[in-house]
């Protein structure tokens, strides 16, 4: 007995009946004999729900989560109220299919809508889609969009800054197709931008930078949007939302399109996933934007009515001609965001960039003032900074880990251009100065 | 549902309302101009609402009401397989050790999730017929770039460079030819013949040095199985060309057939599809990727591996085509997937194709006297009806149908796909329905078409009880309005 499914072997008769068939394999008789499979596959037997519970318990208690985390490289453990989950779990959001049947679906377009907005609002840009799939699959789409917007081009500008992740997804979305993609190198921990204006020339598209950027530190943008643009190509923006409550935002910076993750908007790590990619742009672009996109209209009486549009670009219509393949998106994880944004609102989510920023230089101060730790380079930073420890990080962490420290990413793992001593180190508001004090003992121990 | 206009969470807004707490700042704040240079802050602040946290609540509350989920009810929706999404999946999906779980902490403190995400591959390559394959896919269409790129990895290190051509079927969900254009290939679509399925002539046309492969669908988007696919495949591989798998129909013949046995290369599957994670009103979905051994060097890192007793990411494949996403993928639906798995086991999986299947050709038999059948045979999970003669005899289209429908509280098909059926309906009722559900939509198209004879101004006027009534969609697209702007608060 299957608890899904509802059909009585009565009604498996009578719909065999109605249905003008034998028995359930003559359903299957268009299918070659030889491709039925003729063993059970080797899948254990099916569980009940109680069982299922039990697994999936046993699974979870394999993870380790209780140690006080210092992780972050794209990925942070922020506090979420308690209304984002609540909304979450209403199943006519989390149920529903794409909002293609607009009348009944004004609820998730809605809030698409409102996603949007925010996200305009924080990014300081005019026109957003419903979400891509994560910042770094983002940056990419980010790229074929100044592809397709600039005439002649078959070249994108990319800084070594980047988060290593999204050089690697660039790379493999752009591997074996007709672009360059060509990195530009830093200079002391943020983009050397002579050496990035020197690069720019005909068949630029684009020029992508993250800020803070995959070392945590503040890019200083000044003048470079009037440089790109000079040279006919646009300024793509990678950028740490929640950063935005604070820093200047990539539409203040004069960028064209600007991409990023909005995990930490709401959304637990999750391993990694589900997070949100965003992008917005300047509304010339829209017409090129990639993926879904809400809109508002009229209904037939004259009511404000939301719907999806601007399918034109899109796959269903378009088929190889879209500006982009994309279909599913991360529609639930945005409205996490929606809800995350509405709740802290517009004084929130400056006092928690403002709490990021403090805490983050109060444990930076400590470990630089008290431990034989040093700054990687000297930089400003938002909510997480890179240190160079006397031995390598690898053996440091695990002394960490049993003081109840997830210390930090070790560098050297994700870029092997990255020195093994060198352990990036981010602070949100959820860690407590206590948890921080204690860090800084814990460091001096095992550095000791 | 609830009232007409339904005010946005802008309009809301009243300077000084918060609506969460945050605990306060613990350590001394220093002077903002003495950490950061005053030039690298934002000068205009963000137009984020302020409210409370009730008016977070009940202006979502309220737009839940004005939303249709499986929840509510029948979702027939073809190709797109709307079937229930256990509970327990949520429950479990929640542990916090799952959530809390960070994507770069040490592998040792992240065993539980690696496990389940090693057996959940060996699972799925089961099911398929596959050697092995990744999770890191966002969703279905990520999971065609990442088989687009697959062949071109293989060809490349075959040094067959010259393989540029895919083959598409004219009836392929579209975006089978955008992600292969995507990833740089020519699309070449083929033709369906009289019985609805890929035309072996119009195949063989194309069977040369320049051809990388095809992409197909089976059962197809008309709810058909492909009866020559051993034919196909063979011939395929003949001229030294691969075969993609869609996966987006895998509900007909999970359990029953496998697509590496047929002889397909590339495989991918929608975890929100077959296997019931909720579809989230358009994500996150999850798209694996199956491969069959000759592709296995090719696959993207990181690999999730055992080694000894411990679960391992793996990166060094030197022929691998990359990183695809930033982390893993989407892993709170693996987890969600793992636990249908576990639930459902091989007796269960078996009985989703049968009774998925059964119940589409149930609901077949009992309208194709109401509304034409273009392709009247055995049908695997769904099929595609067309309201054709209803428009030529009553003016009354396919979106007509489509929209009287709401007003009976069923969210109506897939209309006017697949594009070689005019006006078409596209019904995928799944396994998790019963009969009596099946009867009742079974009478309500009957009435509808009733209708369109009787009253088509029912139809034209249709939907009527929904929150809003049919909104102008040349006015949105002519006018874009995607974003809300302060100035037009009234």
């Amino acid at each position: 007995m299957i608890a899904y499914l509802p059909h009585t072997e009565e009604d498996i008769k009578t719909m065999l009946v109605a249905a003008g068939i034998n028995d359930i394999e003559q359903l299957f008789a268009d299918i070659p004999r030889e491709l039925v499979l003729s063993k059970p596959l080797e899948i254990p037997e099916g569980l009940s729900e109680f069982e299922v519970y039990r697994r999936m318990q046993a699974l979870a208690a394999g993870n380790r989560v209780e140690p006080v985390s210092f992780l972050g490289c794209g990925s942070y453990q922020h506090i979420i109220p308690s209304a984002v989950a609540h909304v979450l779990s209403r199943s006519e959001f989390s149920t529903s299919y794409t909002p293609y049947q607009a009348e009944m679906s004004q609820g998730i377009l809605q809030g698409i809508f409102e996603f949007q907005t925010m996200i305009c609002e924080l990014t300081g840009m005019e026109v957003a889609n419903a979400s891509l799939y994560d910042g770094h699959t983002a940056a990419s789409e980010a790229a074929v969009l100044a592809l397709n917007s600039v005439r002649h081009s078959d070249t994108i500008l990319y800084s070594s800054t980047l988060h290593p992740f999204t050089r690697q997804v660039l790379k493999t979305h752009f591997s074996n197709l007709p672009v360059h993609l060509e990195e530009v190198p830093a200079d002391n921990g943020t983009t050397d931008l002579e050496q990035l204006v020197e690069r720019l020339r005909p068949g630029v598209a684009g020029v992508v930078l993250q800020s803070p950027n995959n070392l945590g530190y503040i890019e200083d943008l000044s003048g470079l949007a009037d440089r790109v643009h000079e040279n006919g190509s646009l300024l793509i923006v990678s950028a740490n939302p929640l950063s935005l409550g604070l820093l200047k935002s990539p539409g203040e910076w004069g960028a064209d399109i600007a991409v990023g993750d909005t995990q930490p908007l709401g959304l637990p790590s999750y391993f990694g996933g589900p997070s949100v990619g965003y992008i917005t742009a300047t509304e010339k672009l829209l017409r090129k934007m990639p993926g879904r996109i809400a809109g508002q209209s009229l209904d037939r009486e004259g009511t404000r009515a939301f719907l999806l549009t601007l399918q034109a670009r899109e796959q269903h219509i378009k088929r190889e001609r879209a500006t982009s393949n994309i279909c599913s998106n991360q529609a639930l994880a945005a409205l996490a965001t929606t809800v995350y944004l509405a709740s802290l609102g517009r004084r929130g989510i400056r006092e928690v960039a403002e709490q990021n920023l403090h805490k983050a230089h109060y444990l930076h101060g400590r470990l630089l003032k008290e431990t034989p730790v040093l700054a990687l380079h000297n930089r400003q930073f938002f909510n997480e900074f890179p240190v160079v420890l006397p031995k390598k990080v690898a053996e440091v962490l695990s002394g960490m880990e049993e003081s109840g420290f997830f210390a930090g990413v070790e560098l050297h793992c994700l870029d092997p251009l990255m020195p093994e001593e060198a352990l990036l180190i981010a602070v949100t508001e959820r860690r407590t100065r206590e948890e921080m004090d204690r860090y800084v003992e814990a460091m001096k121990e095992a550095l000791s | 549902m609830s009232e007409k206009n339904n005010p946005l969470i802008f309009e809301l807004s009243k300077p000084g309302r918060r609506g969460y707490r945050l605990p306060d700042l613990d350590v001394p704040a220093g002077e903002l101009s003495s950490l950061l240079d005053p030039g690298l802050l934002r000068e205009r602040e963000p137009k984020l609402p302020e409210v409370s946290e009730i008016d977070v609540i009940r202006h979502y509350t309220a737009l839940s009401r004005r939303n249709y989920g499986v929840d509510l009810g029948f979702y027939p929706l073809g190709s797109c397989t709307m079937k229930y999404n256990p509970k327990i999946n949520e429950q479990v999906a929640a542990f916090e050790a799952f959530q809390q779980l960070h994507p770069l902490q040490p592998e040792s403190c992240a065993q539980g999730t690696l496990a389940l995400m090693h057996e959940l591959l060996r699972q799925l390559s089961e099911v398929t017929g596959m050697s092995w394959g990744t999770l890191q896919p966002f969703a279905g269409a990520h999971g065609e770039f990442t088989g687009m790129k697959l062949f071109k990895a293989c060809f490349q290190k075959r040094g067959e460079s010259g393989r540029t051509k895919v083959l598409v079927p004219d009836s392929a969900h579209g975006t089978n030819p955008a992600s292969a254009h995507l990833a740089g290939f020519e699309v070449v679509e083929v033709h369906s013949d009289s019985r609805g399925l890929v035309s072996l002539e119009s195949l063989k046309e194309h069977l040369d040095e320049t051809l990388a492969g095809i992409m197909m669908t089976n059962p197809n988007t008309l709810g058909l199985f492909e009866e020559d696919i051993l034919e196909i495949s063979r011939a395929i591989h003949d001229v030294g060309g691969l075969l993609y798998y869609d996966g987006a129909n895998l509900n007909a013949i999970v359990g029953k057939v496998r697509p590496g046995d047929m002889g397909f290369d590339v495989v991918h599957l929608n975890l929100h599809k077959t296997f019931s994670t909720p579809h989230g009103g358009g994500g996150p979905g999850c798209g694996p990727v199956l491969v069959s051994e000759t592709l296995l060097p090719f696959l993207p890192v990181p690999d999730v591996v055992k080694r000894g007793d411990g679960y391992h990411l793996e990166n060094n494949r030197p022929d691998s085509i990359g990183r695809l996403s930033g982390f893993y993928g989407n892993v709170a639906v693996m987890v969600r997937a793992y636990a249908y798995l576990l639930a459902m086991g091989r007796d269960g999986l078996a009985r989703v194709g049968e009774l998925a299947v059964l119940n589409a050709n149930y609901l077949k038999e009992r309208l194709k006297d109401s509304y034409e059948l273009p392709y009247d045979r055995l049908c695997k999970h769904e099929f595609v009806l067309s309201a054709r003669g209803l428009k030529e005899k009553l003016g009354v289209t396919a979106l007509d149908v489509a929209k009287r429908l709401l007003d009976f509280g069923i969210h109506p098909p897939t209309v006017y796909f697949p594009l070689i059926v005019q006006e078409a309906l596209m019904i995928e009722p799944t396994e998790t329905e019963s009969l009596e559900v099946l009867d009742r939509f079974v009478q309500v198209m009957k009435t509808i078409a009733r209708e369109a004879a009787e009253s088509p101004e029912t139809l034209k006027q249709a939907p009527t009880s929904t929150p809003v009534r049919r909104i102008d969609e040349v006015l949105a697209a002519r006018k874009p309005i995607v974003r809300w702007h302060p100035e037009e608060q009234s």
